[in-house]
Parts: C-alpha cells; structure tokens; sequence
C-alpha cells in the first residue's frame, strides 16, 4: 500500500509538471524553421518508406535497394545531407508522417485527393498503374476486368494502397480481403486462397513469371494510371518548394527516366536480391 | 484488476469520508491531468480532431432502427474468436497441466515440448505460420487457422495456471481420495478440481483478458474483427487518433466487464462456502 501511495503521488507530480511545463511536441511548430532548415542543420533526412518490390526491397546483404531508395539517396546527397531510411507499415505511414517521425514519405504513394486533406503532395515524379495477378486454380481462364466484377469472387490487396480505391471503383461486386503487406497479398493468391491481387505495377507481372505454374495474367498493362509524389505534412512552403524544383532538375537531367528503366524495365537488379 | 482488495481502514465515519472524498478528487485531478497532457500533445501536432466524425463508424439510425456500424460488426467478430478461443484454450491448458502431471513419460514430454515451443516463439509468427503454411495442407479457414493460433499460445499459459492450481491442492487431498479408492478422473473431477478452481480464477482472468487483447493480432491474416475494421476506416479516412481511442475504449470495455463479472462470480462462490 506504501509503494502504491507513493508511485501515485510521483505520477500525480510528474503529470502536473508536465502539464505546467507544456507537452514537448514531437516537433518544432516553428514556422520559420523549415523542414528543409532542420534537415540541414541535423545533417541527416529521414526518409519514412515501406518495402515494396522494385521501389523499396531488401538485397541479399540487408542492405535497402530500388527506384524510390535511388531517389531518396540522390535528394539527400543533393542537399549536403545523409540519408536515414525509416521503415513503416503502410497503412501507418501517415500518421508517422504527421507525428514527426521522419521528414518525407518517398515511397511510391498515389497523389489522392482523400489522402492530399491529411498530407502535402510534391509534383509527381513517377506514374504508376494497378495491374492484377491471378490464381490460376481460382480464376483458370478468367480474361479481363471485367470477368472480376463479380460477386463471390475475393480480391486480396494491401491496407490503405491505392490497390484497394482502384478496386472498389473497378471491381464494385467483388469483396476485398487487405493484408498489411504486400508479401501476405500475394502469399494468399500463391495459396489460391483469393481468386487475385491488385497492387502496383510490375510487381504483379514480377510474381506471374516467377511462379508460372501457379499465376496468370488476366490483363495486359495496368488499367490505372496514377501520379506519384513525395509527401509532407502541410503548411511548409519551404520544403515543398524545393522538392518540386528538384524533382524538376533530375527530370531535366534525364537522371529520373534512366533509373525507372533499369528498375521497372530491366531485371538486371535480381541478381542482388538472391 | 480483481486482486486489489479494498483498503481496509480503522478510524471513525466522517473522517473516513472526508478522506474519502480527498482521495477520490486526487483521483479526478490526476486523471484530468493526463487527459489534458494527451491533448496538449494532440494540440502541439497540429492534428486535426474531428470526433463527430466517429459515431457514424459505431452505429447509425435508418428508418428509425439502431444499425450497428462497422465497428460494433468488427466487435462481434471480436467476440466470436475470443469466445471460441478461450473455450478451447481452456480445455488445450487443461489437458496439458494433466499431461504435465501425469505417470507416464511420454505424455510429460510432449506437453513439456509444446508448452516451451509456444511460449518462446512470437503469437504472430505462430499466425503466420498456421495460415499461411501449415493451413493450406489440412484445408483449414481462416477463422479456423486463427482460433487455433490464439488457442494454442494462450493454452500453453493457461496450463502452467492450471498445473499451478492443482498443484496448490494439499497432498493429504489426493491420499484420502486414494484411500476411499476413487480412480485418477474422478478424484480430479470432484475432489482436486474443484479446490484448485479457487486457486485458478485470478490468474486465470487475467489470462482471459490477455487472450481478448491478442486477439487484435489476428486482423493481420485479414480477418475483420474490431483492430481490422478499424484499420479500415482509417485507411480511408485518416482519423487515426480518434479511431484508435475509440477502439482502445472498446476493448477496455470488454476486458473490464470480463474482470467485474468475475469478480462478482468470486463473491458469490465465497458466500457458498
């Protein structure tokens, strides 16, 4: 009862100091002090971005490789800075945004309007389609999006990914079953649990080749076509500014269109994986 | 939660309520005081609260009736797993405890090896691995795959609990149940059990309660209890706060009812005797 007494009094105490002394925000809301300003001042930019083949993935020795990492690295060595990558589950990465958790999300993410309410969206520097990958025990010769509209028939596709808006506005009678990551999406179609997965082009052509006698492609191409742009939290002019202009000097360079053929392009990256 | 015993204090009555009230006010202040730390917190962020915006997720009203939203129908799957689950979990740690107790080796053995392999290894990667490796072999649903995740991991506790319980029943029990020639069921059966459930229901409570919180993990093989649906409308909406208090207060709803129903079970079983 004694110690009882007296955790509660240190908690009592600890919360009314704290209280007095004001929360200490995970951030600066200091208006004049920019993102841009504090990443070069802590000489290091944080990166929030999710694994996601050939964007972001892990290469054999664990080290991180793929298009979004490329441009990552690239923005930061432009800045004078190092790069820290902070990897987050997806449907999270919003709000690990808005709390501070790192400076910018450059991870593949869709420009959408729902998402552009909660978080600044740069110029897009990347478009990306949906395409879809099917089970070949479930859907054996179901060609077409068309012969996915239907009820009884289960999508799978990643929490909060644009996979799940395009297939709620493509493939209304069809229900869908999220997974927090992509792996467990496509693990679900390889065990012909699920008749298909939506998710970002190439990765559901990547999956069809490399298990030929379990998938099959039932539509050639992406039937989406989305921007793709780093995203900020709001109100810093400052940093999106300079994102922007940046984005604009690497596609005049030619440097962005280069990178996005070797890694959506070529396979010649495989080999570092395995 | 049941194991606070009142506090038991000599003293005449109006000083005792006048303590009382003292005490319940710093109580008051002190909860008052970390709801405001929180949503000064909140404040600093810059995030913006829209509370209004989360009743429509718990139930509407159409036509004049109650519907219940998605998240008292993620509810109800909630219940659904966590009651199958502890009934089996319950029957796994029982037999387990008898296994760990019992004449013969091999029995000891195997109960001993599943019940360390359990309890050293991750919940989740044990999901995982019954859904997506081990289920697909035996043709087992989803529900299926994560009521047995949940039973296996949360019956490997509850049968250190049990074995403890029945361990907590004296010697002399066993010997004259012996002596008056009863067979090893029934003197489990009505003479060790039922003394050893008096020893069992705390820890056993708070095994239940733990069981309702994991139950959580099993939005992540998509099945759309309470954490899943919520995760859900999260992604669409982006009211991230307010939907996990939300969901955070239901969940302590159920385990602090589940709690006060014990407790008063207990009472109830202390009067019988």
């Amino acid at each position: 009862m004694k110690i009882a007494t007296r955790l509660f009094r240190i908690i009592f105490l600890s919360a009314l100091v704290f209280s007095i002394a004001g929360a200490p925000g995970a951030l600066a809301a200091d208006t004049q002090d920019s993102v841009v300003e504090q990443v070069i001042q802590s000489g290091v930019l944080r990166v929030g971005m999710s694994t996601f083949v050939p964007w972001a993935m892990k290469d054999k020795t664990g080290k991180l490789i793929g298009f979004e990492i490329d441009v990552a690295t690239r923005l930061a060595k432009d800045m004078g800075v190092k790069v820290e990558f902070v990897p987050t589950k997806w449907s999270g990465i919003i709000p690990a945004l808005l709390t501070g958790k790192f400076d910018v999300i450059i991870g593949g993410m869709g420009i959408l309007p729902s998402r552009n309410l909660k978080v600044n969206f740069t110029d897009p520097y990347d478009f990306t389609g949906m395409s879809m990958v099917a089970s070949k025990k479930m859907a054996d010769g179901m060609m077409g999006l068309e012969a996915f509209n239907q009820p009884g028939i289960i999508i799978a596709a990643r929490l909060g990914s644009t996979a799940v808006t395009a297939t709620k506005k493509y493939l209304p009678k069809a229900e869908i079953r999220m997974f927090d990551d992509e792996a467990q999406a496509y693990q679900e179609v390889l065990n012909g649990r699920v008749h298909a997965v939506v998710g970002s082009a190439p990765t559901p052509a990547f999956q069809a080749i490399k298990n030929p006698d379990k998938l099959f492609l039932p539509l050639q191409g992406t039937f989406t076509r989305e921007p793709i742009g780093f995203a900020v939290r709001k109100g810093d002019v400052d940093t999106l500014n300079y994102f922007n202009n940046w984005i604009g000097y690497v596609t005049a360079e030619g440097w962005l269109k280069e990178r996005k053929a070797y890694w959506f392009e070529t396979r010649d990256w495989e080999s570092q994986l395995q | 939660m049941n194991t606070c015993d009142p506090l038991i204090s000599g003293g005449s009555a109006p000083a005792d309520t006048k303590r009382h009230i003292i005490d319940w006010l710093k109580v008051v202040v002190t909860a008052g005081l970390l709801a405001g730390l929180v949503f000064a917190g909140g404040a600093e962020l810059g995030y913006n609260w829209q509370w209004y915006r989360v009743p429509r997720y718990l139930y509407s009203v159409s036509e004049g009736h109650l519907v219940a939203g998605p998240l008292l129908r993620g509810l109800m799957v909630t219940l659904q797993v966590s009651g199958v689950s502890l009934l089996l979990s319950s029957l796994i740690g029982l037999v387990t405890a008898i296994c760990r107790l019992s004449g013969s080796f091999t029995a000891r053995v195997v109960a001993r090896a599943y019940l360390e392999l359990i309890r050293n290894t991750p919940l989740l990667v044990q999901l995982f691995f019954i859904y997506f490796v081990f289920s697909p072999l035996v043709g087992l649903s989803r529900f299926a795959s994560a009521v047995l995740a949940l039973s296996l991991f949360e019956g490997a506790y509850a049968s250190e609990i049990i074995r403890a319980g029945i361990l907590a029943v004296p010697r002399g029990q066993w010997e004259a149940a012996e002596s008056i020639g009863l067979g090893r069921y029934r003197i489990y059966r009505h003479v060790v059990l039922p003394q050893a459930l008096r020893h069992m229901t705390p820890p056993l409570v708070s095994q239940a309660v733990s069981l309702i919180k994991d139950s959580a993990l099993v939005s992540t093989i998509a099945i759309y209890d309470l954490t899943m649906k919520g995760q859900e409308i999260i992604a669409e909406t982006y009211l991230v706060f307010e939907l996990w208090f939300t969901i955070a207060a239901i969940y302590l709803m159920l385990t602090l009812s589940l709690s006060l129903i014990t407790r008063m079970m207990e009472k109830r079983l202390a009067m019988a005797t």
